[in-house]
């Protein structure tokens, strides 16, 4: 025997593992509007490098279809070699002996499956199915396309009340959005493969901090039309639409049924993430563009939608998802077990729970669930915990929630499904009772849990949050021949509710509980429609132009996080979590911005974004 | 203002200015491909690239805005260097037939790459595409380089938006929109494409062979006719000055090229503004939806007819001059053919244009003396014909054209230009009405410029009011027309040019990158009209000798029969 080594990596797998790096960020900002074939080859392309080259399917088959999938990745393929292409692939999926090389058939199957459509179109018309085009990643992964760049740059020049009104043109709640968007602009944010994705929000949020949202007048309305419009539901859909309307120059008015505007803004998310003051920013702005006139504390059963139905030229329903679900345990009636939409809802009233002392159980894995969480941590609770049934990455609530209220003292079970709550003498809600689980097999794009051969733990719960889904409240306007499924409305790709013209519904109604951001992107669409509808085709010009643009920075930064106050200071209170951005951050997160609607691609299509 | 230096030059200009427009301003030449002035700045070929100070990358100097104290170097080795590489880059996709392309001595690729010393290409070249060789717009996909000028111009510009990118990565290039046939992609043939394309992707088809052909053959008698514009830029691909390309050395040099008959589409200007003129006269008179609209630019007639259809009932039925003349030629001269021994009339018009080429296809328009025009040559294939046959042009004699189809006034010159024939409509439509000679000022369209949708007049012409507007460019159009539709505007008379500025910029003439010579061209045509004795078509002697002769009177039986035709029966 011979000396040995420690073996193993070597210091070129070592050198390599930083380009690997480069590799995951590619495929992160892989642009939106990417051919799926395209995806499909370069995907094979990884397996055929990744081929240790011993195995016939894998080392014969991936270059031949690599061939082939570049053939029809070029619109130069026959049917005849898509079906060389699935063959070669199956046999790869059923012959090769590692999963280097049956996963790259079983994903390539797969996809010619997923993918069909796209596959006939470059085979049958030789070109790519409608909406396989390129364009400016953040304009386009935002629902209500606003001009990211742009007002990055108007921040970046110093002009944050320019960058409002830049905002406006596509969304009226720039506080709102600076402070609670789930910023799907940022996901496939093109900085990435330099360093990583721009705070889009945080630059917002720097903006708004700077120059309050009603400060910033807004454009002047067209002229009046003498159109009337209702718009059903003072949240951020009814109310982006009636701002749009407002502008070009119908009349609008909002019912909303609760006691202030601001739906799920104010009903559903806590002050702590979305401070009252600040939405009242957003609502003062809004209402002060052209002819809105708001009903409040005014809801609107069948006969009434039937009036306004006749009285209005157009109807938008917005009603959004105010129903909590509620989970059919044995214990569920006790007293002390409360949804968390009812919950949510009297806080946005002002009616504040007092927790102190009490052990709350929060049921569900969402962000209303750490809203619930860290709302009874601020309200006093003794002890606060989260019971899931997944893991903790498996929550749908975002992980820096998720983070915030483990910050915050919350405990989070997961694998642990409810069974029953348990009363006292009283009715009184004493313990929650769970059943542990553990995490199996991957189910619909998700790990689903299977239940544990292990008992059932208990644990102490003098209050019960149920957070598991909304409802949407759709009964009486379904009654008035709306169409409707489940409990949501239905409605074609122009927001058109279906079984009623002149009627246009979308938001949290139409989609299920989603996010702000695309409560406000329908609100708009509807706007846009309900123009078109009554016969006009307003165009609306905010009066901002974005500067040219700066030379790119490539120099690599880190990404400028925005900080928050100290968990044991901020769980004593209900005031905002989030600290401003500094001047020095701001502009540094600015630089970092490419201008993709004038670099690259944007040279070629960014000209549509002064336009809806 | 922003101040800056280039090349050590300081320069100043206004904020938002580019760092290519502050060069030229400054009279520095950067190199460019893909750039189109205000149209197309995407910074794709990126041989416009300078160095800027501070900044490591090298950056497009079309789409990068300058800065205060910025310094820009536009001729570093560093830059020299990745500007070849471009090139060379550029060159490796790009088909070099050279030797038989159209654009040997204007492609600005070619050009390029002799500037910057490329060598030979070690890429095998791409296969030229296939194309319908008929069409008169003919597409070479194998030398395009995807600058997306032609789709820049024809949607910008041309409002027509034919081209269209397409494709996926590198496989990225031009299309016919929506995959669609050129033939059925609503391409008004306007030509502004080709004489915006920096290679020779973009041409117009190519007739020499044909109209060689029938020069060759003995039994046939060859008429050529020009058009007024050509007279403006004839001498640019043969190396005559504007001053010595004159009316009558052009005479000489059609004769050169053994054409039997030598005439002036100018005289069938004149002719054309007595038909439309009268057909104008009787219009304002009648209670006809206004406007009235010129019909002499078929590339107008082929997007009225693909995008403006409700329109086309309102054209003057008037055929466009070359037309006209065609078709008096093929009814009139038999005779005359047949005794000097032939057998066959050949009408061949030499034209700014790519439009005619379609125009003269129309089988519609025929007479029983059969097409009225059998070829049509671009001014750029007449000028490669005079290459052809040797002809010295500037040592060329100047002669006359052949009459009685030669003879022209200053009226007939001005329909090269935009406004040229609502000029000339009105000097003799106010001789007419008022009995006296018209004020050639009160006529006066000089003002009518494509940078402006459409110029607008009023006149008062014997008490009545004639509302008349100009349009030149597809797009400006597009926007005359939506204004009508919207009850914006009202006019009696309107002339529309497809191209830019009218035929002098038309697709059919000479190309030079990057400079437009619309304004040049349309100044000669204005001094030989100013030189003209005789400026109003109705004074045209040989005009009233063809109305006693042969056509008896404007808008007669047989006035229709050979000079009118109804452009909604046309197919496209």
């Amino acid at each position: 025997m011979g000396m040995i080594t420690m073996g193993g990596r070597t210091a070129t797998d070592i050198r390599v593992g930083e380009f690997l790096d480069s590799f995951v960020k590619r495929v992160e900002a892989m642009p939106l509007g990417t051919c799926p074939i395209a995806v499909q080859l370069s995907l094979l392309q990884a397996s055929s490098v990744q081929t240790c080259g011993k195995c016939t399917p894998c080392y014969a088959g991936i270059p031949r279809i690599e061939e082939l999938l570049g053939r029809v990745l070029l619109y130069e393929a026959t049917s005849a070699d898509l079906a060389e292409i699935r063959r070669l692939a199956a046999l790869l999926r059923d012959t090769a002996d590692c999963a280097v090389g049956y996963n790259a058939g079983d994903v390539l199957l797969r996809g010619l499956e997923e993918f069909k459509e796209e596959y006939a179109s470059h085979i049958e018309s030789a070109a790519c199915c409608d909406g396989v085009e390129q364009a400016i990643p953040c304009v386009t992964g935002c629902p209500a396309h606003v001009n990211v760049p742009g007002y990055i740059s108007l921040v970046h020049e110093g002009d944050c009340a320019g960058a409002i009104g830049l905002i406006r043109k596509d969304n009226p709640f720039p506080t709102a959005c600076a402070l609670v968007c789930e910023h799907p602009c940022e996901h496939r944010c093109r900085r990435t493969i330099v360093d990583a994705p721009l705070n889009i929000r945080g630059i917002k949020k720097f903006a708004v901090d700077s120059v309050a949202a009603d400060s910033v007048p807004t454009p002047e309305c067209a002229a009046k039309t003498g159109r009337r419009v209702a718009v059903i539901g003072g949240g951020p859909s009814g109310l982006t639409c009636a701002y749009y309307l407002a502008l070009m120059g119908h009349e609008v008015v909002v019912y909303e049924a609760r006691k202030a505007l601001g739906g799920m803004m104010r009903y559903g998310i806590p002050a702590y993430r979305f401070p009252r003051e600040r939405l009242d920013e957003d609502i003062r702005a809004i209402l002060s563009a052209g002819d809105i006139r708001v009903e409040l504390e005014h809801r609107i059963d069948r006969a009434e939608m039937a009036k306004i139905f006749d009285e209005f030229d157009a109807v938008y329903v917005a009603i959004g998802a105010q129903g909590g679900k509620t989970l059919a345990i044995d214990g569920s009636d006790a007293r002390g077990v409360e949804s968390a939409v009812d919950l949510l809802g009297r806080i946005g009233d002002g009616d504040y729970p007092d927790f102190t002392g009490k052990n709350v159980a929060v049921i569900g894995g969402g962000n209303v669930a750490m809203d619930c969480a860290r709302t009874a941590v601020r309200a006093g609770a003794k002890n606060v915990t989260v019971a899931y049934r997944r893991r903790l990455e498996d929550m749908t609530a975002l992980p820096e929630e998720v983070e915030a209220a483990i910050a915050e003292g919350v405990e989070m079970m997961t694998l642990q499904s409810p069974v029953r709550i348990e009363k006292d003498e009283a009715g009184c809600a004493r313990a929650l009772v769970l059943q542990p689980q553990y995490i199996g097999a991957v189910k619909r794009g998700r790990p689903a849990p299977v239940t544990a051969s292990k008992p059932e733990v208990s644990i102490d719960a003098d209050i019960v949050l149920i957070a598991v889904g909304q409802d949407v409240q759709s009964a009486s306007f379904e009654e008035f021949g709306m169409g409707v499924k489940g409990s949501y409305f239905l409605a074609d790709e122009f927001l058109r509710s279906e079984g009623c013209e002149g009627v246009f519904v979308g938001g949290d109604c139409q989609t299920g509980p989603k996010t702000v951001i695309m409560a406000i992107a329908a609100g708009k669409v509807a706007a846009r429609n309900i123009d078109d509808y009554l016969g006009f085709s307003h165009e609306l010009d905010c009066g901002v132009t974005p500067p040219p643009a700066r030379l790119n920075d490539r120099t690599a930064y880190g990404r400028v996080n925005i900080a928050e106050r100290p968990a044991r200071e901020r769980k004593c209170d209900f005031e905002c979590v989030e600290e401003p951005m500094s001047h020095e951050e701001a502009m540094q997160e600015c630089g970092r911005c490419l201008r993709c609607d004038h670099y690259g691609v944007g040279a070629l299509n960014g000209k549509g974004l002064g336009q809806w | 203002m922003v101040k800056l230096s280039i090349d050590g030059c300081s320069v100043e200009v206004i904020e938002g200015t580019t760092v290519l427009e502050a060069a030229r301003l400054a009279g520095i030449s950067i190199p460019t491909l893909c750039e189109l002035k205000d149209l197309n700045l995407i910074a794709s070929c990126r041989v416009c690239i300078v160095e800027i100070e501070g900044n490591g990358a090298l950056c497009a100097a079309c789409n990068t805005v300058v800065n205060e104290g910025m310094t820009v170097r536009t001729n570093t080795p560093r830059v020299v260097a990745a500007r070849r590489g471009n090139v060379e880059a550029i060159l490796s996709q790009h088909r070099s037939a050279c030797t038989s392309c159209v654009r040997v001595k204007t492609c600005a690729l070619r050009k390029l790459a002799e500037d910057l010393a490329v060598g030979e290409s070690v890429v095998s070249m791409p296969a030229k595409g296939a194309w319908d060789a008929s069409f008169p717009l003919q597409r070479d996909e194998s030398k395009c380089i995807k600058c997306m000028r032609c789709v820049a111009i024809c949607e910008k510009v041309q409002h027509c938006a034919v081209w269209d990118r397409a494709g996926v990565g590198p496989s990225t290039g031009v299309v016919v929109k929506y995959g669609l046939g050129i033939d059925e992609a609503g391409c008004a043939l306007c030509g502004q494409c080709i004489t915006h394309c920096p290679t020779g992707a973009l041409t117009a088809r190519d007739d020499i062979g044909y109209v060689l052909d029938a020069i060759l053959d003995p039994e046939v008698m060859t008429v050529v006719q020009v058009a007024p514009a050509v007279r403006a830029s004839w001498g640019e691909d043969v190396g005559v000055s504007r001053e010595n390309a004159t009316p009558g050395r052009l005479a000489s040099a059609l004769r050169a090229l053994g054409f039997d008959r030598v005439f002036d589409t100018d005289f069938a200007a004149d002719l054309t503004i007595m038909e439309e003129g009268s057909e104008f006269l009787e219009f304002i008179g009648s209670d006809k939806p206004r406007p009235m609209l010129t019909s002499c630019c078929p590339s107008w007639v082929r997007f009225a007819k693909l995008h403006f259809p409700n329109y086309v009932d309102r054209l003057s039925s008037a055929k466009s001059p070359h037309q006209m003349l065609g078709a008096l030629v093929k009814n009139t001269m038999r005779e005359e053919a047949e005794a000097s021994g032939k057998k066959k009339l050949f009408v061949v018009s030499i034209m700014p244009c790519v439009a005619k080429k379609y125009e003269a296809d129309v089988p519609e328009l025929s007479t029983e003396g059969g097409a009225d025009v059998d070829a049509v040559l671009t001014v750029r294939e007449f000028d490669r014909m005079l290459h052809l046959f040797g002809v010295d042009c500037a040592a060329l004699e100047e002669t006359a054209f052949d009459n009685p189809l030669g003879l022209s006034t200053g009226a007939g010159t001005i329909f090269g230009r935009t406004g040229g024939v609502m000029e000339a409509a009105l000097r003799t439509a106010a001789t007419i009405l008022t009995g006296e000679p018209a004020s050639l000022e009160a006529c006066s369209c000089i003002s009518a410029t494509p940078e402006t949708p459409w110029m607008a007049k009023e006149l008062d012409v014997a008490g009545t009011k004639v509302r008349i507007a100009v349009a030149s460019g597809l797009a400006n159009t597009a926007k005359l027309l939506n204004a009508l539709d919207a009850g914006e505007v009202e006019f009696d008379f309107v002339e529309i040019m497809a191209c830019p500025g009218g035929c002098v910029n038309g697709g059919g003439q000479p190309i030079r990158f990057n400079t437009e010579q619309a304004a040049e061209r349309a100044q000669v045509l204005d001094t030989l009209d100013a030189a003209e004795t005789l400026r109003m078509s109705h004074d045209n002697p040989d005009i009233p000798k063809l109305y006693d002769e042969v056509l008896e009177k404007p808008l007669s039986h047989r006035s229709h029969e050979w000079l009118h035709t109804d452009q909604e029966t046309w197919n496209i």
